[in-house]
């Protein structure tokens, strides 16, 4: 047994949630342009397009992100790939992300009514145009809250990443914890850390909804 | 291909239209000449609002033919339906103002994007066409900051910025107070004395009768009479159209 005291097991824990932070920010980026490409092309209206996106994000959705991982971590080796942790945890993190946030924005964007649409139309706007200073606006005020919501679950989704082998908050955690014997402190401290990651977030979420009103 | 011009503005031939298996449209034949004032007149579900709706584009029809100013509308060629709006401005019943843009940037919006309009040509051109509506001092509001009335009125600024050839009025009157229409039938008939080309569904029947050149009454899909106002007014020739103007009054 090793003794660390509470000040070493939080700076090593502040240490390793460098990773988390980092791993959160690519589902972010990743997810969110995925996404936002996902939901473009369902909205452009190609045949099938709808159809496919649909089961991409049944397929996330309807399967945990724990196997998900496993399936980019284990599943791509059976192939002979040599996936590194950040790989797998980044990708299948990104993939979780985009099926989610897809789905997400498609309400915000079915909740503008269809004579904006169809106003913007007879205005002969392009498709892009459209979207871009029409319906984005308008749904970007409704997207904010169950955004920020889902980029919550994924930071603290993150921690599934430790399964894995990737070395981030919780997988720190769990080393101290071997080498300390005192789970309830670690934890205690890892789980601190977490929340001192999210709430932030969610005030911020807050902040923006109330000047977005604000400003309109 | 043979168009009428230069007489007709809008050229409609045996126009079909379908939901599914439900024919709405089964075969509208619809000539309108430049500076001429339409009212489409006709129970709901007759498929007045959906004739109109395929001027634009916002309905797709399966069968026929229907051109604008010459141009035959191609619904998925997306250049030539941006060129054909270009010409048909519409006005809807809710209104549709684009409510996170003041009145302002709501005339301003299509002329900037559309046609490249120069920021002060196009913020000059919006007061003017404000002004007309009887809104000049509205050009900062926010549209829900303006009464049913006003903001129709703002709509047909709106499409008015698009110096469009004709204009599409969609009951545009049928969502505002009552004591609200008036100001905004007053626009419209200002409209129509400076030449403007109007195809109107409505039911404001006195409205028809004084401003329009030709009354279009719609049964079952089709153009069941069309005539003068005084003709489909006072003479209506079906038992159809008699029933309908029995009950509207």
């Amino acid at each position: 047994m090793v003794e660390f005291s509470v000040w070493q097991i939080l700076g090593n824990l502040l240490l390793a949630a460098r990773w988390t932070v980092a791993l959160s920010l690519i589902a972010f980026a990743g997810g969110g342009t995925v996404g936002l490409a996902l939901l473009v092309a369902r909205l452009r209206g190609w045949p099938g397009v709808a159809t496919a996106v649909s089961a991409y994000v049944q397929v996330f959705q309807g399967t945990p992100l724990l196997i998900q991982l496993f399936l980019a971590y284990f599943g791509l080796g059976l192939f002979g790939i040599n996936v590194s942790p950040w790989i797998a945890a980044g990708g299948a993190l990104t993939l979780y992300a985009s099926a989610y946030l897809a789905e997400i924005w498609r309400g915000c964007v079915d909740a503008i009514p269809r004579g904006q649409w169809e106003a913007a139309d007879s205005l002969a706007l392009s498709f892009g145009e459209k979207l871009r200073h029409v319906v984005a606006p308008q749904a970007l005020r409704i997207a904010v809250a169950p955004t920020v919501g889902f980029l919550v679950q994924v930071i603290k989704g993150t921690a599934l990443a430790s399964i894995i082998g990737f070395v981030e908050l919780t997988k720190t955690g769990t080393m101290i914890t071997n080498a300390t014997f005192r789970p309830f402190a670690v934890y205690a401290c890892v789980a601190l850390m977490y929340f001192a990651l999210c709430w932030p977030v969610s005030a911020f979420s807050k902040r923006l909804e109330r000047k977005m009103r604000r400003d309109r | 291909m043979t168009v009428d011009a230069p007489f007709s503005i809008v050229d409609i031939r045996q126009l079909r239209k379908r939901y599914g298996d439900n024919e709405v449209l089964k075969g509208v034949d619809l000539d309108v000449r430049r500076g001429e004032v339409i009212a489409i007149i006709g129970k709901s579900g007759s498929g007045k609002s959906t004739l109109l709706r395929c001027i634009n584009g916002l309905e797709e029809f399966q069968d026929g033919a229907l051109h604008v100013d010459g141009q035959p509308l191609k619904h998925d060629d997306a250049k030539s339906m941006r060129e054909l709006r270009q010409h048909v401005g519409m006005i809807f019943q809710g209104f549709n103002l684009f409510p996170h843009l003041t009145v302002g940037r709501n005339v301003m919006l299509a002329p900037t994007l559309v046609k490249k309009a120069r920021p002060e040509a196009n913020d000059q051109a919006a007061r003017k066409l404000l002004a007309r509506v009887g809104l000049a001092e509205k050009f900062d509001a926010w549209p829900d900051q303006l009464s049913g009335g006003q903001q129709q009125r703002v709509a047909i600024a709106r499409a008015l910025a698009m110096q469009p050839s004709v204009l599409l009025c969609d009951e545009i009157t049928s969502a505002l107070d009552p004591e609200l229409v008036g100001e905004v039938l007053k626009v419209v008939e200002s409209l129509a004395d400076e030449g403007m080309t109007l195809l109107m569904v409505t039911h404001e029947m006195s409205f028809a009768r004084r401003v329009s050149d030709r009354v279009v009454f719609m049964h079952a899909g089709r153009i069941h009479e069309i005539g003068p106002p005084e003709q489909i007014f006072d003479a209506p020739r079906t038992p159809e159209l008699q029933q309908f103007l029995a009950r509207s009054h």
